[in-house]
Parts: C-alpha cells; sequence; structure tokens
C-alpha cells in the first residue's frame, strides 16, 4: 500500500487547520451560511435532511486497518454507531456535529484519511478495482495510476471550479469493477501488441437525468503521458462546459453536444499544445509510487488447502460463502474474499463500528493489513490464504458479515434515499429491504443467479439504477412514493442504460414485481443465462406483460 | 484613488490603482492609464497603443478566451480577468495560459467575485493583483496563498513540487 510520506502528512495537517479557521469563523457568526457553504462542501460535510453528513475519501477503496479502525471510532464517538460505504468507494457519516467537524478531520489526518474533494465541483476520488494486487485478470496494477491521478488532482489550482463534479474511473482487469464507462473518463488499462501499457480513453459516461455509456476518445494513451492528456480533457472541458444550467454541465453533455470525435479533435489539439515535460510526472516518480504498491510478500503455497476442501465438506454455509463471495487469486493457496454489507434487514453499505473492527482485525491477523471497499458497497478482504479461510468466515459469520450473496438478488445498492437524502423523492432503503426479504431463501437466490438491482432515491442516479439489471428509481406523484422499474442495464464491461418497463408502481407492489421479473426470466432462460443475458436475448415485453398483465 | 492588493514576492500589499476602468458607455479619458473591455479594446486599443502615451489594460469576461489577445500581449500592461462568481473556474485556465504558453509578464488581475479562500489557486495559477469583494485585507491574502507547505502539481508559481521535494 502506498504510505504517506512527511510531505503528505504535513498536507492534511496544513487543510485541517485551514478547516478547523473556517468553522470557528462560522460558528463565531463571522461567516454566513452561504459563504460557509462552498468552504464546507470542499471538506466533504454536507447538510442533510437530519444533520451534517460527513464524506470521508478512500482513495481508490484501499484501506489498512488502523485507517478502518479510526473509521470505527469516528461512527462510534461522533456519529450513531455506524457508516455508510458508498457507490464510489467513500463512506458516509450521517449524524455528524458541525462543532466535531474539525476534530474529526484532525483524527482522520492521523491515520492519512480526508475529506478532500469529496464534494463540490472538482476532481472526486478516483474508483478503482477492489481486485488490485490480488487478480490474475490485471495488465497492472491500477493503483499505481490512481495514487498518480489523487496527487495531481488534490487542491489542482486550475480545476478546482469545474462547472460540475468530476469523476474518474481505472481498471485494469478486462471485467470492470469500477463502472468506469459510466464515469466522467473511464481508464481501461490495456497492453499493446508490442508490451507496453496504455489507458483506452472513455469520456462523457454518466448517470443522473441524462444517463451515457461513455464513448472512447483515445483508444491508446501511452501511461507516462497519462497527466498531460487529463489536464487537456480537463482543459477543454474547464473552458468549453455549460455554467448556465447545473443539469447540463456535466462533460457527458459537452461531449454529446460536440460529438466525441470533435471533443477528441479539441482534447488532441490542446494536447499537443501542452509541455509534456512540465506536465508529466518524471520517471522517477512514476517508480517512487510503484515501488509503493511492490508485490506482497505472499508464501509459496500449494494451490489446494486440504483444511479449506475438508471444511467445504463438513459446513454447508461455509460451501455456500465459497461458492459466492470467495474469488480467484492470482497466488496458489491464496483466495479473494468479497465481505457483504448486505444482510437481511441491514442497510446497504452500512457497517457499525464493531464489523469496521472485526474487518480490520482479519485483515491485520490474516490479510497483509489491507482492506478494500467496492463500488457496490461492500468489503474486500483481498490477501486470504485457503488454509484461514474456514477461520476468516467464522469470524465473519458471528459479526453478521457472512452473507454469501455477492452479486445475487440481494445484493443491492441502494442510496441513502428520502431517510438521508436532502435531495430524495422517495425512500430507497426499505425497497431494497422489501426485496431482500421476498428473497431470503439462499437456494433460490443461487438459482436465479447473477442479478443486480440498483435503487436511486431520484432522478441524481446515486443508487446506479440506469446501470443495474433490474433499475429501481423513486418518483414523487403528490406526495405519494411510486418506483419506476428498467431494466437490461450494465455498468460493467458490457455497459448499457436500461430501458423503462412501465408505469410506476407503489412502493408495497415493487417486491412483488421483481418477484414477476424474476418468474418470467426463469420460465425462458437458456441454460447458463444470466437475467441480462435473457434480456437481451427476449427483450422486454415478456417481462413487461409479467408485471403488467394482471393488473389490466 | 482606489486600491487593489499586489502580490510581490510572496507578500501581498495595498497598491494604489492607476487605471481607470472603461466601461463601454464610457468615453475614454483624454490622458492616464485604462482598462477597457476586450470587445473596446478589439475596436479602439491600437490607436490607444500607438499613441504609447499611457499604459492599457483589458477586462476579459470568462467566456472569452485570451487566445484573441496573443499579437498584442506585450504591449498591455494588465490583463484583468473577471470571475462573475467565484464558482466560474475559467479565469484560472486564462491566467494559467497567459503566464504558461503566451509568456505573458505583465499584471495579471482577478476582478469580480474574488474571494480570499482562492487565493492559494489564483496566485498559483499567475493572478498577481486582486480587488477582493470579501473585504480581504494583505495580511489575510498572504495568510490564505500561503497556508499549504506542499503542492502537488506544477503550476506558475515556483513552488517546488512535492516529487521534486522527495527528488531534493
Amino acid at each position: 500500500m502506498y504510505q504517506y510520506d512527511l510531505i503528505d502528512k504535513e498536507f492534511l495537517a496544513d487543510r485541517s487547520a485551514e478547516f478547523r479557521g473556517q468553522v470557528a469563523r462560522r460558528l463565531a457568526g463571522e461567516l454566513t451560511e452561504d459563504q460557509f457553504k462552498p468552504l464546507r462542501l470542499m471538506n466533504g460535510l454536507y447538510l442533510q435532511l437530519h444533520a451534517y453528513m460527513l464524506r470521508v475519501a478512500i482513495p481508490y477503496g484501499s484501506l489498512n486497518a488502523a485507517q478502518a479502525r479510526r473509521l470505527a471510532e469516528i461512527a462510534r464517538d461522533y456519529d450513531k454507531g455506524y457508516g455508510h460505504f458508498t457507490t464510489r468507494q467513500n463512506i458516509q457519516f450521517n449524524w455528524i456535529k458541525l462543532k466535531d467537524a474539525p476534530e474529526i478531520l484532525d483524527k482522520l489526518a492521523e491515520v492519512d484519511l480526508h475529506a478532500i474533494q469529496t464534494s463540490g465541483n472538482c476532481i472526486r476520488n478516483t474508483t478503482s478495482d477492489p481486485y488490485a494486487g490480488a487478480t490474475a485478470e490485471e495488465v497492472d496494477d491500477p493503483r499505481v495510476w490512481a495514487e498518480v491521478i489523487r496527487q495531481w488532482s488534490t487542491l489542482h489550482p486550475e480545476f478546482s471550479y469545474l462547472p460540475r463534479k468530476f469523476k474518474i474511473a481505472i481498471t485494469a482487469s478486462a471485467k470492470d469493477r469500477t463502472a468506469a464507462k459510466v464515469h466522467d473518463i473511464g481508464l481501461l488499462m490495456r497492453q499493446g501488441r508490442d508490451g507496453q501499457l496504455g489507458f483506452e480513453v472513455i469520456v462523457g459516461g454518466g448517470q443522473g437525468r441524462t444517463p451515457y455509456v461513455g464513448p472512447t476518445i483515445k483508444q491508446f494513451l501511452p501511461t507516462d503521458r497519462l497527466l498531460s492528456y487529463l489536464e487537456a480533457v480537463l482543459r477543454v472541458y474547464n473552458r468549453h462546459g455549460r455554467r448556465d444550467n447545473i443539469y447540463k454541465a456535466r462533460i457527458k453533455i459537452l461531449v454529446a453536444a460536440l460529438g466525441a470525435e470533435e471533443f477528441g479533435r479539441q482534447v488532441e489539439q490542446e494536447w499537443a499544445k501542452i509541455d509534456a515535460a512540465r506536465a508529466d510526472l518524471p520517471a522517477a516518480e512514476y517508480a517512487r509510487i510503484r515501488a509503493a504498491f511492490a508485490a506482497t510478500p505472499f508464501e509459496t503455497l500449494p494451490a489446494r488447502s486440504e483444511a479449506f476442501e475438508l471444511a467445504k465438506t463438513k459446513d454447508s454455509a461455509f460451501a455456500r460463502f465459497v461458492r459466492n463471495n470467495v474469488k480467484a487469486h492470482k497466488q496458489p493457496g491464496y483466495a479473494i474474499v468479497e465481505v457483504s454489507l448486505k444482510a437481511a434487514d441491514q442497510t446497504p453499505g452500512d457497517a457499525s463500528a464493531h464489523q469496521l473492527e472485526v474487518v480490520a482485525d482479519l485483515a491485520e491477523r490474516y490479510g497483509f493489513n489491507d482492506l478494500r471497499v467496492t463500488h457496490v458497497q461492500n468489503l474486500v478482504l483481498p490477501h486470504i490464504k485457503l488454509d484461514d479461510l474456514p477461520t476468516v468466515f467464522a469470524t465473519l459469520q458471528a459479526a453478521g458479515l457472512a452473507t454469501a450473496n455477492i452479486d445475487l438478488i440481494s445484493d443491492i445498492i441502494a442510496c441513502p434515499g428520502l431517510d438521508y437524502c436532502a435531495l430524495a423523492n422517495a425512500r430507497a432503503i426499505p425497497i431494497a429491504q422489501d426485496i431482500a426479504r421476498q428473497f431470503a431463501d439462499p437456494d433460490r437466490a443461487e438459482t436465479i443467479g447473477e442479478l443486480k438491482i440498483k435503487i436511486s432515491g431520484c432522478i441524481n442516479a446515486c443508487g446506479h439504477h440506469h446501470v443495474a439489471h433490474i433499475g429501481i428509481l423513486g418518483v414523487d406523484k403528490k406526495g405519494e412514493e411510486f418506483y419506476q422499474l428498467s431494466l437490461g442495464g450494465s455498468g460493467a464491461e458490457d455497459a448499457a442504460i436500461g430501458k423503462i418497463l412501465g408505469p410506476a408502481l407503489p412502493a408495497d407492489r415493487v417486491a412483488t414485481a421483481v418477484d414477476q421479473l424474476v418468474g418470467a426470466y426463469l420460465n425462458v432462460r437458456a441454460d447458463g443465462e444470466r437475467f441480462l443475458d435473457t434480456y437481451r436475448r427476449v427483450g422486454l415485453e415478456p417481462f413487461k406483460e409479467a408485471v403488467y398483465a394482471q393488473a389490466d | 484613488m482606489p486600491r487593489l492588493i499586489e502580490l510581490a514576492d510572496g507578500q501581498a500589499r495595498w497598491a494604489d490603482d492607476a487605471f481607470v476602468n472603461v466601461t463601454d458607455e464610457d468615453a475614454i479619458p483624454e490622458t492616464g492609464d485604462v482598462i477597457l473591455s476586450l470587445t473596446r479594446f478589439e475596436a479602439e486599443g491600437d490607436g490607444l497603443l500607438s499613441s504609447n502615451s499611457r499604459r492599457v489594460g483589458v477586462r476579459v469576461e470568462s467566456d472569452q478566451e485570451i487566445e484573441v489577445l496573443a499579437y498584442d500581449l506585450p504591449r498591455i500592461a494588465v490583463v484583468a480577468l473577471a470571475f462573475p462568481k467565484f464558482r466560474d473556474g475559467r479565469a484560472y485556465t486564462s491566467a494559467r495560459l497567459l503566464r504558461e504558453r503566451f509568456k505573458y509578464e505583465g499584471q495579471i488581475r482577478a476582478v469580480g467575485d474574488v474571494l480570499q479562500e482562492q487565493a492559494g489557486f489564483m496566485v498559483r495559477c499567475g493572478f498577481d493583483a486582486f480587488e477582493p469583494n470579501d473585504g480581504a485585507t494583505p495580511e489575510a491574502w498572504t495568510k490564505a496563498a500561503s497556508r499549504f507547505r506542499h503542492v502537488y502539481q506544477r503550476a506558475i508559481d515556483d513552488k517546488p513540487v512535492a516529487f521534486e521535494e522527495r527528488a531534493s
């Protein structure tokens, strides 16, 4: 993992001191709320329905045990005992008092955490693959490049007042676990025929009220030119992105208006004028950052673990956990372990202080002090020995963290919705819980297979409903919560925007409707087809009929 | 005479503003230093510059591109870049390009909704004169501009970037 050096630490200390001064001026009445708002937003502090919400950045979704424990401590001492992981690998605390915020930021800074650029019209935390450094699929470690971007984008003097927020995702695996194609910039690492590494650059994807799968504007950008190229993209956007209408200010609108080809041409033109020697990092700095992600000191182990195999035959719950939550590791004898934060009756993405500490202990004891957050709002222990898996499972189970549902129907993404959020039209959390209850039978869930449900409480689409196999959007109809279903979206490498199924349904109809959709799928699916594959083969009609036929 | 904050050698100080801001409706005064809008400069700037008797500045709005000034820059004493709202960040790019791409050595002045919280970004992008909109004093400006001991990316100021500090 990247370790903060004195420079990184002093930077956070300066930031903390700056915010402490701003909060003091606000509490003393020297700043009005209007003047204070942009300052607190730049430190991740939002004013929500009931309280201040603090969003803490987890750079590219990577944490160590000390950091996870500190998050637990903050949840316990300043919140109601839990935190909420977001779809961009960050964590939110929902019940923060303004007077406590500077102290919280100081405590975060002690373990190299911060809330810089978790809000505001600036470059946000970069999303990266939670399996980085652990999966055999990747052509390079994407964290190296995410860290390069973190440093470059931190308090960038030219790009801190963009037309709108700006989100970058980076993946180095063919299987995309970052939703790269619906980010402002998606960087897909590729290996050229000559072995050279580069990025396919996608610009102008996005969700919200105008969802787009982003177009590719550059097929192959050599890695050492990354920063100058980003500078060119951001500069074209900063100058030409719309500022007259907040809903048309994201880069996707500019790219769509110009066309990908023309936008790409403008970027190339700007890029050609940039002095690469000044804009791109020197090789020594790339090397320094890469060294920080040096190979984990794995033991040489046999690929097969007798203890692991025996536990699978003796404990069916463990076997189920292995089938659904344990993924292949590049190193023989190790596995990637997904820790679901989607237990029945839980708020998707919430973790209690105790749960955070349990996972921190496991990471420290069994997992090279490495812990990841996924954009699907789960946690990952990326390097666990197969021999240790039964013990790790038992510990997770005792903490309510062994729900064996990764990518299954109850592994639902949900935004905080009207339970917390000032923008929401409808609640998202109770709908997720209704669906989880409807599909509580784990055998049935496994029979159904991969099915990604995502719920947003409003059109801003924080719950990623556009890119869900089954998307659910909360709308307000004359003061009542209704839910619009859409099918066929995907945020992965096969990215697509879902299509609306039909008229919105009342809250108490949603779980039943999902059941009817699943019924229709099971009726017609061919061998090996996921829900998404079946939908793509048969289209919307059979599903529409399943949900709306009886009602007519 | 009105005052503005000028930055020299890392110190912000009050300075008398010798320039008169001439709106597009006003007649250009007979003598004295003036700042004109870009539109007016394009129409009347040549005459003023060739008389060589006074300094001329140009006010560039955030939706105007500074590239059109490229030819005249060596003769322009001040480029005033407007912030219609503090959230409008286009002037940061304009300032940076003036210094980095066009090697402009005159004054770059921040005008409009200019707040001390933006001081650090403005200084790093090449602004060296400020008309604050929030009553900021030079002391507050210096403090705000020098709050961070380290920076992570190259800009116009001569601060060593984190990777340069690490290498040294």
